[in-house]
């Protein structure tokens, strides 16, 4: 079966590394956005299983991106991880409570990228 | 009358009791034959019973003990190469793990690297490093230092946590980011301890950035992501192809800016000349 990535991150490194981590799984296909935005607009035209999300970006944040992807009923269920510097507990708990499935902090390491990305996926 | 009738019932008693001892006698007859029939029976079995008893049962004893130790030993067989197995599957289990690990390790090494040249543009070169040292390494604060060859000082030009300001010029040959300048040897600290305060003479880590043995100036950590307890394998790996890598793409990036800068300046001669 594919499965349809959105990864929205400002870093061009870290959509990289992402991109690597996640294409390890057959059949994953990835769309890479520098932004909310970008990541929102392309969400909402494309079809995908599963949003990877920075929280520090410019135009639009990871944290107001989770919010508007939960307030749509369209993307309700659509499972959203977030990427981040950000380890503090707080920053956990308000991403998590906004509505993201994961939280995952940086540096990353690729296999507990793709273990997240799989159990989300219900991949076994 | 009454007693010839009598008579003939009486007889006809006797007649009915006579034939009841006469079945009777029949069956014991017949229960008397089966007894024998059961007793030639059970003596013909005892008789083979001690036949196969005498002799032939301890042959029978001993191909059973044989069967028996021959299983034993293939079971030990079996369980030896069970374990053998089992092992190997630890073994195979350890060497996927490595793998895994060297592999994630490489994967990152290259993209640090085909981010570092993916560019020629100097301030792109500079956010690619800094993206490298928060996203692979997972530093907070840090800097990246450049050499003036003229005034032999060392000045920020890019940093992350902290203001550039806030990092003063600091001259080659003083104190651990100028030592680090001048002699080109990487230093570490020991022990990251709980961070206190900024002090931007004091990293826990600078490294070197060098093109083959000519210093052109240092990247200096002071603090790491509070994730981020300690240096891994690959952070050394990667603080290494930092000091090579991005000390080419910063040089390469500030030559090719100057280049640019001074065919514009020539073609604007040329303009100014022609017109």
């Amino acid at each position: 079966m594919a499965y349809r990535i959105l990864i929205i991150d400002d870093s061009p490194t870290m959509r990289q590394l992402l991109t690597f981590a996640v294409k390890r799984l057959s059949g994953v296909e990835t769309v890479e956005a520098a932004d909310g935005v970008d990541g929102y607009k392309k969400l909402t035209n494309e079809k995908f299983d599963l949003v990877l999300a920075d929280i520090n970006m410019p135009v639009m944040d990871g944290l107001k991106l989770v919010s508007i992807i939960r307030d749509n009923p369209d993307y309700k269920d659509i499972p959203i991880v977030m990427v981040t510097t950000e380890g503090g507990k707080e920053d956990r708990e308000k991403a998590i409570s906004l509505g993201a499935n994961a939280y995952i902090t940086k540096p990353i390491q690729a296999p507990h990228v793709l273990s997240v990305v799989k159990e989300l996926l219900k991949i076994t | 009358m009454s007693d010839e009738k009598n008579i003939f019932s009486r007889a006809e008693e006797f007649m009915q009791l006579f034939k009841k001892g006469a079945d009777f006698t029949q069956d014991l007859l017949k229960e008397n034959e089966r007894l024998r029939f059961k007793v030639v029976q059970l003596e013909e079995e005892n008789r083979l019973a001690k036949v196969s008893g005498a002799g032939g049962g301890d042959k029978l004893v001993v191909e059973l003990n044989k069967k028996l130790q021959t299983i034993e030993d293939e079971m030990q067989k079996l369980l030896e190469r069970h374990r053998t197995v089992e092992a190997e599957n630890k073994d195979f289990a350890n060497k996927y793990l490595e793998i895994e690990y060297e592999n994630n390790n490489l994967a990152n090494l290259y993209i640090a690297s085909f981010q570092l040249h993916s560019t020629l543009d100097f301030k792109e070169v500079l956010q690619i490093i800094l993206e490298i040292i928060i996203n692979l390494i997972g530093a907070e604060t840090f800097g990246v230092l450049l050499l003036d060859e003229k005034t032999n000082e060392l000045a920020a030009v890019a940093t992350e946590g902290v203001d550039r300001e806030d990092i003063p010029l600091i001259k080659i040959g003083t104190g651990i980011i100028g030592g680090v300048a001048k002699s080109g040897e990487n230093f570490f600290v020991e022990e990251i301890k709980p961070f206190d305060k900024f002090d931007p003479q004091i990293p826990i880590v600078c490294i070197s950035l060098k093109i083959k043995e000519h210093v052109i100036g240092v990247i200096a950590i002071y603090k790491l992501l509070q994730q981020k307890p300690k240096f891994t394998e690959l952070d050394y790996e990667l603080f290494t192809l930092l000091a090579g890598h991005a000390a080419t793409a910063i040089f390469s990036s500030k030559l090719y800016s100057e280049s640019e800068r001074k065919l514009s300046t020539i073609q604007g001669f040329i303009n100014l000349l022609t017109k």
